[in-house]
């Protein structure tokens, strides 16, 4: 170790930080010994195991995004996603398993979000996976409670005039919010409408992006 | 075992989410036990998660989504009453009102 002494700053000169490769923790450690369980009396194989770490790594939410802009630009679509946003998000060709998805949507008048009080379920096969803050225990008590303060806390300010609905994920179905289409977006083709639905946008904790 | 689905085939039905406490792996959240919604949509039949949990046989349950008011849940302390929170609750969970 090259500062084992008493200086503790990098040549950079900020503080070393400690490295996070610590003790495995129990339920780490549970994980490996199933998992090599798993392999040793053939119920998978490593490169099915890989397989699926690789797919779930290729999900993101550039997917439900894609799906939003199609709902913006194609009035049926949006129809059929709404009635069963499981089959709507098929029909674009995403991979998604047995997810039972449903979409709520935005208008003037109503701000959908989503929570999963009990735990952390979240439309994982279309948008990969949750961002750290919705596993919070915050997060997932204080949405229920006070949403309209924690979308403050998240730069949305919503108008009196407009009801909030929270969903809470506490079963078998997931939950996918279709933002309402910004202002100003009439000449935008579906590729760049998508680039305005923002990941967070799609869990009702934002708004999609303005138009440049 | 009783035959709910009937009975609650009818939208906005009132339903109260049973206030009991078992152990194990319940979906029905303990804020929402003892509260009254309207039931929003019948969602269809699911294994019962308090079984497969445990790796048993599940049986079907009627999952349903019940719509409840901030005053519903919150009383005084509602942030703003007529907000909602939906939930998803088994059959066996909901008593009708």
């Amino acid at each position: 170790m090259p500062h084992d002494h008493h200086d503790h700053l990098s040549p950079s000169g900020h503080p070393y930080r400690p490295d996070n490769d610590g003790p495995l923790t129990y339920w780490q450690r549970m994980e490996i010994a199933v998992r090599e369980l798993l392999i040793e009396k053939g119920v998978v194989t490593p490169a099915e195991i890989s397989t699926q770490i690789d797919a779930m790594d290729a999900r993101s939410p550039a997917n439900g995004a894609a799906v939003v802009a199609r709902a913006w630009t194609d009035p049926e679509f949006k129809s059929r996603l709404l009635a069963d946003a499981s089959a709507a998000s098929r029909e674009m060709g995403f991979d998604i398993g047995p997810l039972n998805l449903i979409a709520v949507e935005n208008t003037d008048t109503v701000h959908n979000l989503i929570v999963c009080t009990l735990c952390s379920c979240y439309p994982r096969n279309l948008l990969g996976l949750p961002p750290d803050w919705y596993k919070t225990r915050e997060y997932r008590s204080r949405a229920v409670r006070e949403p309209r303060a924690v979308l403050r806390e998240f730069g949305v300010t919503l108008p009196d005039n407009v009801q909030v609905r929270v969903h809470d994920s506490t079963a078998d179905m997931r939950y996918i919010v279709l933002p309402a289409r910004p202002d100003g977006t009439d000449q935008l083709d579906q590729g760049a409408l998508a680039e305005l639905v923002t990941r967070d946008s799609m869990i009702g904790m934002g708004l999609p992006r303005k138009p440049l | 075992m009783a035959r709910p689905m009937a009975r609650r085939s009818v939208m906005a039905e009132r339903v109260r989410v049973k206030a009991m406490m078992p152990p194990g792996h319940v979906r029905a959240p303990a804020y929402l036990r003892g509260k009254t919604g309207i039931i929003e949509r019948a969602l269809g039949t699911f294994g019962n998660p308090e079984q497969l949990a445990y790796g048993h046989a599940a049986e079907k349950k009627q999952l349903y989504r019940v719509r409840f008011t901030m005053a519903e849940l919150w009383g005084d302390g509602a942030e703003t009453p007529e907000d909602t929170v939906d939930a998803e609750i088994y059959d066996h969970w909901l008593e009708k009102v």
